[in-house]
């Protein structure tokens, strides 16, 4: 009996844990859709292109590591070998972009 | 005791990385993103070099429309956040609730492949712009359809997880696979965000 009880209290810990992740995952989402609201609004407003690229581009980086770190839970411990795994293939990515549009199809 | 731990108003912590073989999954899972994260690149980097070159097919500013790209972002992030509520349901152990939220998420991964088919179709059919068009319309279909091509796996992955477990409950053998199908569901829309920025507006910026 002692026992169950004290599973319960931890249930009910784990519980609130879990609501106060998903207090931070719905941030998270405010925060994509306010990014993706900017970037269209310089495309649509005809900003000047030197300006608007280099902004939307961060602007997606920034959203794809809100992606990885909250709703793919890289903020979590026990994601060290997630991380190794994903910067390798980052690394490796931005390598073959700058290669394919720099000199390979020249 | 062992039977205990497969119950769904018992499991522990992280259900998805509470066995060995759920953790290989995770693990292995990731080598695969970044495995795939590199093939994308490649995609990405041939559309970068090929995107000025439309021959004699229209060019980039001339067939995309935002309004639809608009949609079937918020339609696609959406998404991602449903399958964040069904992995949040599936750590508090309610099942049902777990395939609500993954059904809603398959739903609207439905419509963003609905909206994709109907784009491409209005551009082979109200602006000839086939695949073999020029340098460019292959690269933008090469590099989106490869992304609808994992859009279409997704949904049958989840749709399969949600049919084959749909008596069994959570437990710890079938918990990291939901995890593993939401990680992929994630990335599909980690690529969808460079595609709306990299080939939809800057192609509308030129």
């Amino acid at each position: 009996m002692a026992d169950n009880t004290n599973s319960n209290e931890k249930q009910l810990y784990y519980r609130k844990k879990h609501k106060e992740e998903m207090k931070h995952h719905i941030l998270t989402f405010a925060m994509m859709i306010a990014f993706t609201l900017i970037a269209f609004g310089l495309v649509i407003a005809e900003v000047s292109a030197l300006f608007t690229i280099p902004i939307i581009l961060v602007l997606a980086a920034v959203q794809v590591l809100f992606q990885l770190y909250y709703f793919m839970h890289m903020n979590q411990e026990g994601h060290e070998m997630p991380a190794l795994m994903i910067y390798s293939g980052i690394f490796a990515a931005l390598l073959t972009v700058l290669a394919l549009a720099t000199i390979v199809w020249w | 005791m062992a039977d205990d731990m497969l119950k769904s108003d018992n499991l522990p912590q992280n259900p998805e990385r509470a066995s060995l073989e759920g953790r290989n999954k995770f693990m292995g899972f990731w080598f695969f993103l970044g495995g795939e994260t590199v093939l994308f690149a490649s995609l990405f980097g041939t559309y970068l070099a090929l995107r000025n070159s439309p021959a004699e097919g229209p060019t980039a500013s001339e067939i995309f429309g935002l309004e639809l790209v608009f949609i079937m972002t918020i339609v696609l992030l959406t998404s991602s956040l449903t399958s964040v509520y069904a992995m949040y349901h599936m750590k508090n152990g309610d099942f049902k609730k777990m395939q609500l939220w993954l059904g809603i998420t398959v739903a609207l991964g439905f419509t963003f492949l609905g909206f994709e088919i109907y784009e491409f179709y209005h551009y082979v059919h109200g602006y000839h712009f086939g695949y073999t068009t020029s340098a460019f319309s292959s690269a933008f279909y090469t590099l989106v359809g490869f992304h609808g091509g994992h859009v279409a796996f997704g949904l049958a992955w989840i749709i399969s997880l949600m049919i084959r477990n749909a008596k069994r409950g959570i437990n710890l053998y079938n918990a990291p696979k939901f995890y593993i199908a939401s990680l992929y569901w994630h990335f599909i829309d980690v690529v969808w965000v460079f595609i709306f920025t990299v080939v939809y507006l800057m192609g509308k910026v030129g």
